[in-house]
């Protein structure tokens, strides 16, 4: 079924590529559509994940949510397409989803050579393995000749050869096209090892029917900066994405939050004034309260954090490298003047 | 009427015009219509490519020289990671011929043992196989897939509690691990052996028929063939001294080490698709069987031929002929269904290079189009064997 989908999405991409002029921009399309169509997991606690009613939730759908607010002024505008590791790119660049926000790996070749354009980070993450506690494993150094359970399509593969042939090691990949299939290999005992970026270990854990069985590894392995993307040749697609993503992170620098922010802006500040849109013109084209929606409706970057990874979910996951950067982390947005 | 037409034929020919002319008009046609499928085709690709460029998207062949980077778990010809792009192309496509040869041959001859099954006279025997039939064939493919990859896996044991039904041979979660022949110096005298073993077999079947059709008298070919092939390979290998080690598995760290293995993606994969493949055809042979008409197996037997006799003699060759045509579509169905094995990570075609491959660089036309190239260069393949062999079996005919 998957290589059916594929095969479809890539001779749509083919007929897509034969037309004769380009379609109308990104924006005017999701206007006169009425939803913005964004590419998400196969089902990735944490990041993306439909619940038993199909609703979804995780921060890689916040952010399909904020740019459903700045555009739609709904952020429950979205249209959720489940994308496995391998079919992703050609789903976007074949129009079959608007953007895409799924746990992908910014890297140079992806950028220089997919015809898509990376808008920022959310979360930057780095590759780790886990591994059954049983087998006793303190440091990844000690799996040579070990079974490594992967994900088909993703820089984890490369990272996992890489680390093992520079280390001198041997492994036997067993490679899946879904996250459940890798889970289910690693839980059947078909590999020692289960190896992705370590945010989504911690994910991926939870779906063992015996989480406390399993341990990460302290190693991290590559940079795993992970982030939305959108075909290139937009540019003002392109700007909405990114900006709605800095609104986030700037919100939360600036102490706005969905709770606060309608009292916030009566105080007179002219930096919050700014952010909701007065005094300003964005030239992003779209309405001039978009930040003000997408923290009304969505939160600022930290809420979504919590939310999803941090201490409000279930994956507990420290703030770390996604701290802002002024409390020792790396995110950082550009000031909205 | 006729005079008219006796009188001009050649004179009024000269006299037409080309367009006049039915076969010439038709000709001019079939040129245009060419032409302009070439042009349109030409259209379609330049106006890709152009689009493609403007958006910043690789085309061309050029990736399949750079390095691929990612490690396959399967491969009959030399990969490591630092191999090429072109050079997954290769591995997939043998493994993706390696699990279809294999499952063509184990569905074949579970098929047909199933479908002469289903028309036994042993009422239990007819009953298991039809059960068969309709278990196998309603259920999905994608699903027995499954059933056979994880809840097997989930049956056996880790490596290092790994049974053991042969010495030196051990089965685990990970596959089946034995050891692996090492031909020495001077092996390549069996081999010869072998060669001659079999070109005597079949000098032996010739002579064999023409004394049968001269003087009526049999010959015990099959048995006859069978010891020399496998006798003078062996004296010849005994002979020489035992030109052969063996590379023995051995458990050392997380896994097994040295030999051969069957890992389990293969196993499972081999399985459903023969399993499933075998449902089909044995209705083939079933239908085929019953369409060799009552008459035959009764004059057959009337000559006195042996139960076994009036079925190899009479009733399959007369069948074969009636059971090739859709077997070669069930050959095709199971190429084509070996793609199925991405899903539980056997490393095809489609898994490393319609799979990981395309992702990797990105480049889903050119990696589309070569995949679509080899599955349908397989089956006009086998196709074209097939039909081969039926001209052969339908020449018998007398
Ligand atoms: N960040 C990596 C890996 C991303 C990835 O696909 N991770 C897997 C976890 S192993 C996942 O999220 N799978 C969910 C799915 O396939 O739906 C990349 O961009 O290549």
């Amino acid at each position: 079924m998957k290589k059916i989908s594929l095969m479809a999405a890539s001779a749509a991409m083919a007929l897509s590529f034969t037309g004769l002029a380009q379609a109308a921009g990104t924006l005017d399309s999701v206007k006169e559509r009425g939803y913005v169509q964004c590419g998400v997991t196969t089902g990735l606690p944490g990041y993306s994940n439909p619940d038993d009613k199909g609703n979804w939730t995780g921060m890689d759908v916040d952010v399909c949510r904020a740019v459903a607010a700045a555009t739609l002024g709904a952020a429950d505008k979205v249209k959720y397409i489940p994308l496995n590791a391998k079919e992703r790119f050609t789903a976007l660049q074949s129009g079959e989803i608007d953007m895409l926000s799924r746990v992908t790996t910014w890297t140079l070749t992806r950028d220089g050579s997919l015809g898509v354009n990376f808008t920022g980070v959310t979360y930057y993450d780095g590759q780790g393995f886990l591994i059954s506690k049983k087998l006793g494993v303190k440091s990844a150094l000690e799996l040579d000749g070990a079974s490594v359970c992967i994900q088909a399509g993703t820089t984890t593969e490369l990272n996992a050869a890489d680390y093992f042939r520079e280390n001198k090691m041997t492994f036997e990949p067993v490679v899946f096209d879904t996250s459940d299939q890798t889970v289910k290999g690693f839980e059947s005992g078909r590999c020692d090892v289960l190896t992705s970026d370590q945010s989504q270990l911690y994910a991926m854990r939870i779906k063992l029917s015996n989480p406390s069985n399993a341990v990460v590894l302290p190693e991290i392995i590559s940079k795993e900066p992970l982030g939305p993307l959108v075909r290139q040749g937009d540019d003002e697609w392109f700007n909405i994405v990114k900006w709605s993503l800095y609104a986030m992170i700037n919100a939360e620098e600036m102490g706005l939050t969905s709770k606060n922010i309608d009292k916030m802006m009566t105080k007179g500040n002219p930096n919050i004034d700014r952010f909701a849109g007065k005094g300003i013109t964005s030239g992003l084209g779209i309405s001039g309260d978009w930040a003000y929606q997408i923290v009304k409706q969505v939160g600022n970057y930290g809420e979504a954090f919590d939310r999803n990874l941090g201490n409000g979910s279930p994956l507990k996951i420290e703030r770390g490298l996604n701290a802002l950067w002024n409390k020792g982390g790396l995110q950082y947005a550009p000031p909205m003047r | 009427m006729q005079s008219d037409a006796k009188k001009s034929p050649s004179a009024p020919s000269t006299k037409t015009r080309f367009w006049h002319d039915p076969a010439k008009r038709a000709l001019v046609f079939q040129i245009l219509l060419v032409l302009g499928v070439f042009a349109v085709l030409w259209f379609i690709v330049q106006n890709t490519l152009h689009n493609l460029e403007s958006r910043g998207i690789t085309t061309g062949f050029a990736f399949l020289s750079q390095e691929a980077g990612f490690g396959i778990i399967q491969s009959l010809v030399e990969y490591s990671e630092s191999s090429s792009y072109g050079q997954t192309f290769l591995v997939g496509l043998l493994n993706t011929i390696l699990v279809s040869a294999l499952g063509i041959f184990f569905a074949t001859v579970l098929g047909f043992i199933i479908g002469v099954a289903r028309l036994s006279n042993n009422w239990l025997v007819a009953k298991l196989a039809s059960a068969y039939v309709e278990i196998f064939r309603n259920i999905p493919l994608l699903l027995q897939i499954f059933f056979w990859y994880f809840a097997v896996l989930r049956a056996l044991p880790s490596p290092r509690q790994s049974f053991q039904p042969f010495d030196n041979v051990f089965l685990n979660v990970r596959g089946l691990f034995m050891p692996q022949p090492m031909p020495q110096q001077g092996f390549e005298l069996v081999w010869w052996a072998l060669l001659i073993a079999i070109a005597g077999s079949v000098v032996l079947a010739r002579w064999s028929k023409k004394r049968q059709d001269a003087t009526g008298q049999l010959f015990p070919v099959y048995k006859t063939a069978l010891a020399l092939i496998i006798g003078l390979p062996l004296i010849v290998f005994w002979l020489s001294g035992s030109p052969l080690t063996w590379d023995e598995p051995a458990l050392r760290g997380f896994n097994f080490r040295g030999g051969m293995t069957i890992i389990p993606e293969l196993a499972a994969l081999l399985v459903a698709l023969s399993i499933y493949t075998a449902a089909f055809i044995a209705e083939i042979v079933r239908s085929g069987i019953q369409a060799v008409s009552k008459g035959q197996t009764e004059a057959a037997s009337a000559l006195g031929l042996s139960k076994a006799k009036v079925l190899r003699l009479v009733v399959i060759p007369q069948s074969v002929r009636v059971i090739i045509p859709p077997l070669t579509s069930q050959y095709l169905n199971l190429i084509k269904n070996s793609s199925l094995a991405t899903a539980i990570g056997y490393p095809d075609l489609v898994s490393v290079f319609a799979g990981t491959t395309l992702n990797q660089t990105g480049q889903a036309i050119e990696v589309i189009f070569m995949t679509m190239l080899v599955y349908l260069t397989l089956s006009l393949l086998v196709s074209a064997f097939m039909n081969w062999f039926n001209t052969r079996m339908a020449l018998v005919e007398r």
